[in-house]
């Protein structure tokens, strides 16, 4: 394993904390050292590459540059959005010449694409971790529990750039799930839309996208919801009670980050993986989980 | 001393509308050694042809320009006459000056300076022509068809109809390659296995038509008139000779339930011992060794040796080599369809009920293994809805291939209406980008899908196939009202798309043709020689070219066939003179030029002494495949290549007239 960068975003350092929570302290009970880059800044996610191309690159571009000034040669961004907008801009330089003169301008600093390995929480849980490192920490299996991955989109779209997974059939996440000895559950919309950002501009259009996704999640008898975007986890989240209020039936669903799943097989103290720091309360996994593991 | 004569051809105004052809003609008499300069309005007619004859006979006449057109027009005419002059052909050159000077330049001051200069650059290579002779190289008159399918069927009865003996050879247990799998064919509904059998039957029986079955070819060497071929025939574990075909042993093989039939496209279950099918030609069945238990338990099974009358089966056969020699070849490989695991989002492979057409055309079929009744995969009901869905795979640059499969909208069509005529009250849903049914008949048949047969179609992508409570839910788009939709069906057959066959690709290496960037065999000439390979005594027939229908492949493989009887019905095939010729003096054995030769047509060449003692190895061209291309003579470290004709002292002559 090379030296590895760590890209928070802004999401872990806001409002979805306990991503970044649960992720240090499975890392650290991995014994796995990653150091945030210094001075990073915005990756340009939403409002950046919907108004400026080069802006949408540039910004990404120089928190890889100075990744690659301090000799890491891998970047993990646990934000899907973030590592979106990393992969983008280092396939972009990657392909053009032309901007990759005009960015190294602009930015004053030289980034050599290609070199890097940038990886979402997923791809760096399979690839950099490894499944049997994450196998053996597994204190406490949660067989038993049944959980659903929702990918979401970024995660694996656009394919090409991307460069992970089946983008219309991902099994990374399940695959994650089924280590921690909990039992991957299958659906119907993996891979559907959960509105994203038109949280804010527009909610009954993620209302009714999200809402689809959580009662077909809800119909195949899921405990629990996995995510590994922070976006998708407020849209699951967050809006839960609204949505069981507009379609007057109950979801219940707990939506925790894959790392928080997996710092519980771990046997790391809920607490201390932040795990009640969601609005639908994870009360019902725990103590499934405790009545299981006392069984 | 030379004594050439320049014509000068106003092509009507083709020419003489931007190239001042009087001023050419004086700038040619200016030339030395062109002893006879002349003009004329359409030199290609009979006149024009007759003064050429004249002026060579007059004027005796050592070399022959034509300012005119492009030497793919008339060069063949020009040379004919001066032929019956008793000039060389090889003597008469072309300055083209219609395609390259008159059609593509409009100042004609300008235009005539560069007519003078392509014109004075073919003096001086006419001046060092030297004769060139046509080679000719003996044909042995026997055919090879690689692939059974229609159009090497249609190929190797054509051929062996017209008195020649054929090798057909096929990868499969029996003959009739896709076409057999198919129920009714489109647009007229007339039964695939009733039109395709006795022509399978005909092959077997026919005297001129040796068959090899299960072989596949191993081994090609040498060129036109003389191919070297070596067949692998497979071991059966069947004596064919003494099998009947009666079906003992595979009604006695105890594994009938374990293997997926390939020809079912594992839709029902085959035994070890097995046809593939009950019309297979020949009716001889092959042991699968793969899953026999007789190979697998150390020898303990021998059910069908048992049940066998005439015991014919021998579990210690083995594979066998046949050589033969072969003057022409027909690559008549067909396709395979697509693998759509890349569209996960249709969840062909996850949900039973999503088939591809192949398989919805073994449901319809008779032989299939639900008799011809529309069961669906996963509970063997009758279904009422189902979405058919085109363009998977096909047109899809991102995913996909970007070509049409050209097939896939006449057959779905055809499934509909088959759909609904089977299953009465059903529904059918077709999604399509455009609809292409351009030949006869077919535009026609796809409107009765619609109109007479009730079939939905709705133009737009489905991006999602889920199920819902025992139903796939469809979620694609209607472009044409702007609205998604959503529909409940109970199966979904995907057309998927057409690709080469597997295996094809490795094949054209070992015959030396070219083939696209898909795998696809390439011809000669996309119009003018569609049944030609890239290679000479090689030809092409039916889908390995590209997807087509079964009309156009019939017509393929006639074609081909029609190529080989047209080349056999002489005894020598003449190969132009203008090939790559090797100066055995100064080659050093290098063999770059090899390397480079796209139609193997180099090979080594020992020189003995008297002793019969090896004193040099060369280079040496093999003058049934060179084409004379001149990559060798570029590769040349030693300058010891030179193609007839085109020698280094004629194209520095060309450069100096130029120069001047």
């Amino acid at each position: 394993m090379g030296k590895l960068a760590y890209y928070p975003g802004c999401s872990l350092k806001g409002t979805s904390f306990e991503y970044e929570v649960s992720l240090l302290k499975i890392l650290e009970a991995l014994n796995i050292e990653i150091k945030e880059i210094s001075d990073w800044n915005c990756c340009g996610a939403s409002a950046a590459h919907s108004i400026n191309h080069n802006l949408s690159i540039a910004l990404p571009a120089r928190n890889l540059a100075i990744a690659e000034k301090d000799g890491y040669d891998s970047v993990l961004a646990p934000c899907a959005a973030c590592s979106s907008r990393l992969k983008n801009a280092d396939y972009e330089l990657k392909n053009d010449d032309v901007l990759k003169k005009k960015i190294t301008n602009s930015l004053e600093m030289n980034y050599v694409p290609a070199g890097m390995s940038i990886n979402n929480m997923l791809e760096f849980l399979i690839g950099e971790v490894g499944k049997d490192r994450i196998k053996s920490m597994v204190k406490k299996p949660l067989s038993g529990l049944k959980v659903a991955s929702y990918y979401g989109c970024l995660l694996v779209r656009p394919p090409k750039i991307m460069q992970f997974d089946d983008a219309e059939n991902p099994v990374t996440m399940d695959e994650l799930v089924a280590l921690t000895g909990a039992e991957p559950v299958d659906y119907s919309f993996k891979t559907e839309c959960c509105g994203a950002i038109n949280s804010l501009s527009k909610p009954d259009v993620v209302m009714a996208l999200t809402g689809k996704v959580l009662y077909d999640i809800k119909k195949h008898g899921a405990d629990l919801v996995v995510v590994a975007c922070p976006l998708c986890h407020s849209n699951l989240d967050v809006r839960q009670r609204e949505i069981e209020r507009k379609y007057e039936e109950k979801i219940g669903l707990p939506v925790l980050f894959i790392t928080e799943l997996i710092g519980l097989s771990f046997g790391i103290n809920p607490k201390d993986l932040a795990i009640d720091g969601h609005m639908v309360t994870a009360d019902s996994v725990l103590r499934k989980i405790e009545e299981l593991n006392n069984k | 001393m030379a004594r050439i004569g320049v014509f000068v051809c106003w092509c009507g105004s083709n020419i003489a509308g931007t190239v001042d052809v009087e001023k050419l003609r004086e700038e040619a008499a200016k030339i030395p050694g062109v002893v006879s300069a002349s003009d004329y309005k359409y030199m290609c007619s009979d006149p024009g042809q007759n003064s050429l004859r004249n002026v060579i006979k007059e004027q005796k006449l050592t070399g022959v320009v034509l300012a005119a057109c492009s030497p793919h027009m008339h060069e063949n005419t020009f040379r004919k006459a001066a032929v019956k002059e008793g000039l060389n052909p090889y003597f008469v050159e072309i300055a083209n000056i219609r395609e390259q000077v008159s059609w593509v330049h409009e100042d004609k001051e300008r235009a005539t300076a560069k007519a003078v200069d392509l014109m004075k650059m073919m003096v001086e290579k006419v001046k060092r022509d030297r004769p060139v002779e046509d080679v000719k190289v003996p044909l042995n008159k026997k055919a090879l068809v690689i692939g059974g399918g229609i159009s090497g069927i249609q190929a190797a009865l054509d051929i062996a109809n017209g008195g020649v003996e054929v090798i057909l050879v096929e990868k499969e247990p029996s003959i009739g390659g896709r076409m057999i799998q198919l129920d009714e064919t489109f647009p007229t509904l007339d039964c695939s296995s009733c039109i395709m059998t006795p022509k399978m039957v005909e092959v077997n029986q026919h005297p001129n038509i040796k068959l090899y079955t299960y072989s596949e070819v191993e081994d090609i060497s040498g060129y036109i008139g003389n191919f070297k071929v070596k067949i692998k025939k497979k071991a059966r574990s069947v004596v064919e000779k003494d099998c009947t075909g009666c079906g003992e042993c595979w009604n006695a093989c105890p594994m009938h339930k374990n293997v997926k039939s390939e020809f079912n496209l594992n839709l029902s279950e085959r035994t070890a011992i097995y046809v593939p099918f009950p019309q297979a030609v020949p009716l001889i069945p092959v042991l699968d060794r793969s899953v026999c238990l007789h190979f697998k338990k150390g020898g303990k099974c021998q059910k069908c040796y048992d049940a066998c009358g005439p015991k014919c089966i021998n579990f210690d056969l083995q594979d066998e080599i046949i050589e033969e020699t072969v003057g022409a070849i027909v690559a008549s490989t067909g396709y395979d369809l697509m693998d759509t695991s890349m569209y996960g989002e249709y969840g062909y492979g996850k949900y039973k009920d999503v088939i591809s057409g192949l398989q919805f055309e073994r449901l319809l079929s008779a032989s299939g293994p639900t008799e011809g009744v529309i069961k669906r995969p996963s509970d063997g009901k009758t279904p009422q809805t189902i979405v058919f869905v085109q363009c998977v795979g096909s047109r899809d640059p991102e995913k996909g291939v970007p070509y049409c499969s050209k097939v896939c909208c006449m057959y779905t069509a055809k499934h509909a209406k088959l759909f609904a005529h089977k299953v009465h009250g059903s529904q059918s849903y077709v999604f399509y980008i455009d609809i292409r049914s351009t030949s006869k008949g077919y535009e026609e048949f796809v409107r009765g899908t619609m109109e007479q047969d009730g079939a939905i179609y709705l133009r737009g992508r489905v991006s999602k196939i889920y199920e819902d409570g025992g139903k796939l839910i469809v979620k694609g788009a209607d472009t044409l009202s702007g609205n998604q939709v959503e529909i409940a069906a109970d199966m979904v057959v995907l057309a998927t798309g057409v690709i080469p066959k597997k295996g094809s690709d490795k094949l054209a290496q070992m015959l030396g043709i070219s083939y696209d960037k898909y795998g696809f065999y390439t011809e000669s000439h996309p119009k003018l020689r569609p049944a030609e390979s890239s290679t000479a005594g090689i030809f092409l027939a039916g889908m390995a070219q590209g997807p087509r229908d079964i009309p156009e492949s019939v017509v393929s493989g006639s074609a081909a066939a029609s190529k080989i009887l047209g080349l056999f019905s002489k005894n020598e095939y003449e190969v132009e003179g203008t090939i790559a010729n090797v100066n055995e003096a100064t080659c050093v054995a290098c063999f770059y030029c090899r390397r480079v030769c796209a139609y193997n047509a180099i090979s080594k060449k020992e020189i003995k002494d008297r002793s019969g003692k090896v004193v040099k190895v060369v280079a040496s061209v093999n003058p049934g495949l060179c084409t004379g291309c001149g990559a060798c003579v570029n590769a040349c470290f030693s300058k010891s290549i030179d193609v007839k004709g085109f020698m280094d002292d004629q194209i520095y002559a060309e450069i100096k007239a130029l120069a001047i």
